[in-house]
């Protein structure tokens, strides 16, 4: 790893173009130019991802976050197949962050879609790259060898060699050109699409995988740091005397705030650090601090009187959003079944079980950090940017993630560790409390959104209307920004997965005053809970059954190329629906008290319907069943896919059931999981996962998309069950207890 | 002031101030770091620890009750420990893996006083640590699996 490192950064840009679309472009994986990959004596390493050993250890690389999602198991389980290597001599590693390895930002579902087959490639390439070295061993052409199961065999003569074997004379082959290459037909797969377990396993069952928090490093200190209750608040004046009381404390710093460039990067809040030689005792000097704060223009900021506003400015015209058809107003005109609904989603915050840390080393030319990083090259640069170090002098280090969901693709609390660092001139661990994290996040948005749709006489949806109030993301690079922007809103609202002839959509101001961030599947919660809890007071309105409902909705088969590489197909859509309802029985007769309710979502550009039973008693909610079909093309590690599923029906009921931020006077009013609930074993259901297995569909996302359906799948459930209509989250502020 | 602590049978000499929580005493001064911080206010479970066999949330425990006693964590093993990680391997378990050192520890606990845990027993034992990724069924699982796993073994 250390060699890696030490590779100039402008051989690589040559090696592998670089990555600066976003995408990895950066697996150009043949050259001549292979000097640049470190070699070292024992070791074939035909590329950067890929490390043989004499002993036949494989040591791949994994160039995204691990989170729980499993990536570094589906990464490694592409290169193995692709090489024929034994699963049982691959171990991974974790890239640091830097450009040579592509894009790295570990977010938006993207990691499989988009690096599969680059992952592929390296393994072929050094398996023909083996095949090379035994065929010259041997003396015999290349055709009539094969690698299988980490060795190369002799067609002919049935010989093989042992891959660890031909370190020595592969290391000295061509990197084959990329045209060269041939992958993998998908009946071959031995890996790829099949139950692997977790690489990890083992680190995770005896306490030994390293997250961010458990970095530690001679003479290290440990920090922690007051923030200004009221986003944006500064400093007035603080006095030290009591936190400098507490044994263990050893310094009390004040930060800036370090503000972003427009446009770029996440900066920093500031405030003011204790510095001590053990993290309790960070902590304790915290709480003794006295400090009086400029709260500044969001001190005003009210979330009650924040939802009253957006939801009145819902029920008057908003901006029309391109991608609306028809004229939904003829089509209201010549209706006689109306139905109208304002629905409510609070703002929420990650909460992953590891709080946000960060350990910095600032060295006058040189920054060194070790942290849970979902974006590591954003960190970089933004460490560029603020403390004038040369990038190149930057090491990134990324841990183990205890859980990312979108809160540790910012750096801020990275920011944070090696601005103090610089100030004591030692290396120093900035850990955030649970406090500091549920009251300092980059928060998913409320929202409030209106809709008023029309059915003709034969009880199909004739129009649609719905007009979107959301704070927007863009509010946290780029200052007044007052309205949903365009990818958002292509999160579920401009792009629903329905057949209307006549819809459309307006775009609500909304103005942000906390920090605006993505938590896992971002805007597509707003847009699924909205449109899958009106369909269904649709489809009771014209007197319909919910999957009869939807199924006609979606219409019939279409596909709509648009821009990108991944058109929508309703089919699709249909067929995981169709499976959802088969697998729940839907139409069964359901004990009392019970009730079944259905929802269908469109993201990250896979397919998924839920089905949820519940029952209600005395006020008293309880899930009973979750029925969960994806259709997310190619899988590539099933076991893994479900338990991303799974995981994602647990996330979806913490936000339908218990979710909830609030502000009074630009304050988080919430502390810690016991105002922030979520989730536990009492409440977790039988869960169902169903996977549509097509292999000769391109992988889509996983990460996310089974959230957006919980929710109103849940409330469409409630309302079959007890006929009351549940329109804002979370439900145990609606008067139900869970 | 040097204090004697017991933890997986080893013993170490740490100086540190008795309001100091265990776990901090257990991270920051001992040096395992196994045993998570998540919460701070025994809300979460990350920081569960066997002392003398009974499961402790150590965030919320000063190092001073500890002394003289014995600490296991995840670090440590026994019996049921060792059926609960093979059936958290089987099950494959864990998505980040941050809860799982308590999730084990709080199983551990729940299989030394009940043999045989129904679902409802699970429920009771499980609630207070919480998986942020939602790995409760598995869990659930698992544990039925290690009972099994033991049950085989005799
Ligand atoms: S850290 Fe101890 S219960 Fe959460
Ligand atoms: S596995 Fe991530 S919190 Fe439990």
């Amino acid at each position: 790893m250390s060699n890696i490192q030490q590779i100039n950064r402008r051989d690589f840009v040559k090696l592998f173009g670089l990555a600066s679309t976003g995408i990895i472009l950066g697996c150009n994986i043949s050259s001549d130019k292979k000097d640049f990959i470190p070699q070292t004596e024992g070791t074939f390493a035909p590329n950067l991802f890929v490390q043989i050993q004499k002993d036949g250890t494989i040591t791949l690389i994994a160039s995204r976050s691990e989170m729980g999602q499993g990536i570094r198991t589906s990464l490694a389980s592409a290169i193995a197949d692709e090489l024929e290597a034994d699963w049982k001599y691959i171990t991974v590693q974790q890239a640091t962050g830097d450009s040579k390895y592509g894009n790295q930002n570990t977010d938006g579902s993207r990691s499989v879609r988009t690096i599969l087959e680059p992952m592929r490639k390296m393994g072929a390439s050094a398996k023909m790259m083996l095949i090379a070295a035994a065929a010259k061993k041997w003396n015999i052409a290349e055709a009539d060898c094969k690698a299988e199961n980490h060795h190369i065999i002799n067609i002919k003569t049935d010989a093989k060699i042992f891959f660890g074997d031909l370190v020595n004379v592969a290391a000295k082959e061509e990197i084959p050109a990329e045209s060269k290459l041939q992958l993998k037909k998908v009946e071959d797969f031995k890996y790829i699409g099949k139950n692997l377990k977790s690489v990890d396993l083992k680190d995770f069952t005896h306490g030994t995988a390293n997250y961010g928090i458990d970095v530690r490093i001679p003479n290290m200190k440990f920090a922690a740091i007051a923030r200004c209750p009221v986003t944006f608040g500064t400093v007035k004046s603080f006095d030290a005397a009591d936190a400098k009381s507490i044994s263990g404390v050893e310094k009390v710093i004040q930060l800036d705030r370090m503000i972003p460039p427009t446009g770029a990067f996440f900066g920093a809040l500031g405030g003011v650090a204790v510095v001590a030689n053990n993290t309790w005792s960070a902590f304790q000097g915290k709480l003794n601090l006295n400090i009086e704060w400029n709260y500044g223009e969001n001190e005003s900021f009210n979330t009650e009187e924040f939802t009253k506003k957006i939801t009145k400015r819902v029920h008057e015209k908003g901006k029309l959003i391109p991608g609306s058809t028809g004229d939904v107003n003829s089509a209201f005109n010549e209706s006689k079944n109306i139905v109208e609904a304002t629905y409510k989603v609070p703002f929420l915050v990650h909460a992953p079980m590891e709080v946000p840390n960060a350990t910095a080393w600032f060295r006058g030319d040189k920054i060194e950090v070790w942290a849970p990083l979902q974006d590591p090259q954003t960190a970089r640069a933004e460490l560029a940017h603020f403390f004038e170090v040369d990038i190149e002098n930057i090491t990134v280090n990324v841990t183990f993630i205890g859980g990312g969901f979108g809160r540790k693709s910012k750096s801020d609390f990275v920011v944070e560790a090696v601005a103090l660092s610089k100030k004591i001139n030692a290396p120093v661990q900035v850990v955030w409390t649970r406090e500091d994290d549920i009251k300092h996040s980059f928060y998913h948005a409320t929202s409030v959104q209106y809709l008023k749709g029309s059915l003709d006489g034969k009880g199909n949806v004739s129009g649609w209307l719905q007009r979107v109030a959301v704070p927007s993301i863009t509010s946290s690079f780029k200052p007044l920004s007052d309205y949903a922007s365009g990818f958002e809103l292509g999160q579920g609202f401009t792009n629903n997965p329905y057949n209307l002839d006549n819809f459309r959509l307006e775009n609500v101001k909304a103005e942000a005053n906390l920090r605006i961030g993505w938590l896992r599947s971002v805007v597509h919660i707003h847009s699924g809970f909205g449109n899958n809890s009106f369909v269904d007071e649709l489809a009771f309105a014209a007197k319909k059954d919910p999957v009869e409902f939807h199924l006609n909705l979606i219409g019939k088969d279409r596909i709509i190329q648009g821009k990108s590489e991944y058109p929508y197909d309703s089919k699709r859509m249909k067929n995981v629906l169709k499976k959802t309802a088969e697998n729940a029985n839907w139409g069964k007769k359901l004990p009392e008290n019970h009730g079944i309710g259905i929802a269908i979502h469109y993201s990250f550009y896979s397919y998924v319907a839920t089905a949820v039973e519940v029952s209600v008693r005395d006020g008293k909610v309880k899930v009973e069943n979750i029925w969960t079909t994806i259709d997310c093309g190619l899988v590539l590690n099933k076991d893994n896919v479900k338990n991303q599923l799974e995981g994602a029906a647990i996330f979806g009921m913490s936000i339908a059931l218990y979710g909830k931020v609030t502000t009074k006077d630009g304050a988080v009013e919430q502390n810690n999981f016991f105002d922030y609930q979520m989730t536990r074993m009492k409440d977790t259901p039988k869960i169902n996962i169903d996977i549509i297995d097509d292999m000769s569909k391109k992988p889509t996302g996983v990460g996310e998309p089974g959230v957006p359906p919980m929710a109103p799948a849940i409330c469409n459930a409630i309302f079959n069950a007890t006929g009351k209509r549940y329109r804002s989250l979370p439900l145990i502020d609606e008067g139900l207890l869970v | 002031m040097n204090k004697i602590l017991s933890i997986n049978g080893k013993l170490y000499t740490i100086d540190i101030a008795d309001d100091t929580p265990i776990l901090w005493a257990i991270r920051d001064f001992v040096g395992l770091t196994g045993t998570k911080f998540g919460c701070g206010v025994s809300q979460c479970g990350a920081c569960s620890i066997l002392i003398d066999g009974v499961l402790t949330k150590s965030c919320s425990m000063p190092f001073s009750y500890a002394v003289g006693k014995e600490i296991t964590t995840i670090e440590g093993t026994s019996e049921n420990l060792e059926f609960l990680r093979e059936a958290w391997n089987d099950g494959n378990v864990p998505q980040c893996g941050y809860c799982q050192s308590g999730q084990l520890i709080a199983a551990t606990s729940l299989l030394d006083k009940v043999e045989n845990p129904t679902d409802k027993d699970i429920d009771n034992a499980m609630s207070g640590n919480i998986c942020r990724c939602g790995t409760y069924s598995r869990i659930r699982k698992a544990i039925h699996r290690a009972v099994e796993l033991k049950n085989q073994s005799i």
